[in-house]
């Protein structure tokens, strides 16, 4: 009997500590598979925001620039626009549109290195619109219009407009194709040096600077917010350094010329060549 | 967690393994496609606008 009993006491006697040991290693196996499935979870979150909002965005400018060109051949004022008298200098029409539409495309030669930088702008800057491409901030001026036509565009990701922002140089056109016109706007500074502060209005072309800063869009660049326009200005903000969001790059151009009008130039104008 | 997932996959060894596989493609694609594009409203690092 004593026989008998023995092994059951050891087998009771062993198990005791060999539960404590498993319940142990399982939780320490546990928070480990948990920890690391967190940072795969954070690894696919970046993967996300780089290639898979590309894709979107890409879908996104894809519908965005079919609507534009539908609604632009749509419109009689400007699929056949009516002649101006001869002399007279050619005032394209006024642009109304609601929040979220699109109404302007966006080239930038120096971007696509002669590939050909567009990406169609829609009106807003909430995250809704720049997910689709760059988005015009509300109440500022319009393109060819005095103050200052003010756009943001995301950095990395969503398609990443704006990516080489810094890769613009003083003089650098930027062009708005709008329904009826082609606006050329010339990025601030002088291009001989690349000196982006040369500017007599004192506007720098490009700038650092922090996420409150909002007198870049305001009616005169680095002006008080409300202020008066004193000239026809473009400004371009995404954020700065590349991955973060800590401050904003600032491009400021200045309208170079009159508007060109599509019937005159249905190719865009020869800044478009960079 | 995963131990538990791996032996209640059914199948011989290859199978499990393509089970595995394919369970783990599945994760990453509504991670990709559902979850994400819903949670990066609330994320502070993507703002590009002023003010």
């Amino acid at each position: 009997m004593s026989i008998d009993l023995e092994p059951d006491q050891d087998r009771q006697a062993a198990d005791v500590p060999r539960r404590r040991g498993d319940l142990g290693r399982t939780l320490v196996r546990g928070v480990g598979q948990t920890l690391i499935t967190f940072g795969l979870i954070c690894l696919l979150f970046i993967v996300y925001e780089v290639w898979v909002t590309d894709i979107f965005a890409a879908r996104a400018q894809d519908q965005l620039s079919q609507q534009i060109h539908q609604q632009w051949s749509d419109d009689p004022t400007v699929a056949a626009p009516t002649p101006a008298p001869a002399g007279a200098p050619f005032t394209p029409a006024a642009i109304d549109v609601t929040i979220g539409d699109p109404f302007a495309v966006l080239h930038i030669p120096r971007l696509a290195g002669g590939a050909g930088f567009s990406r169609v702008v829609v009106e807003g800057t909430s995250q809704v619109q720049l997910a689709q491409g760059p988005g015009h901030y509300l109440g500022t001026a319009m393109p060819g219009q005095q103050g200052n036509a003010a756009f943001a565009g995301h950095r990395v990701g969503r398609g990443s407009p704006f990516l080489d922002l810094d890769k613009l140089r003083p003089g650098d056109p930027i062009v708005v194709e709008t329904g009826d016109a082609w606006f050329v706007y010339r990025v601030l500074g002088d291009p001989a040096t690349g000196d982006f502060s040369t500017d007599p209005s004192g506007i720098p072309g490009r700038e650092i600077v922090l996420p409150t800063a909002l007198s870049v869009i305001a009616p005169t660049p680095g002006g008080p917010t409300g202020g008066p326009a004193t000239g026809a200005y473009l400004t371009l903000t995404t954020c700065h350094p590349k991955f973060s969001a800590r401050q904003r790059m600032v491009i400021h151009a200045r309208l170079d010329g009159p508007p060109l009008s599509r019937a005159s130039a249905p190719n865009g104008p020869a800044a478009l060549e960079g | 967690m995963y131990t538990w997932i791996w032996r209640r996959l059914p199948g011989s060894l290859p199978v499990k393994a393509l089970g595995a596989l394919i369970l783990f493609l599945i994760v990453c694609a509504v991670l990709l496609f559902v979850v994400f594009p819903r949670l990066e409203p609330l994320l502070p690092f993507t703002a590009v606008t002023v003010g």
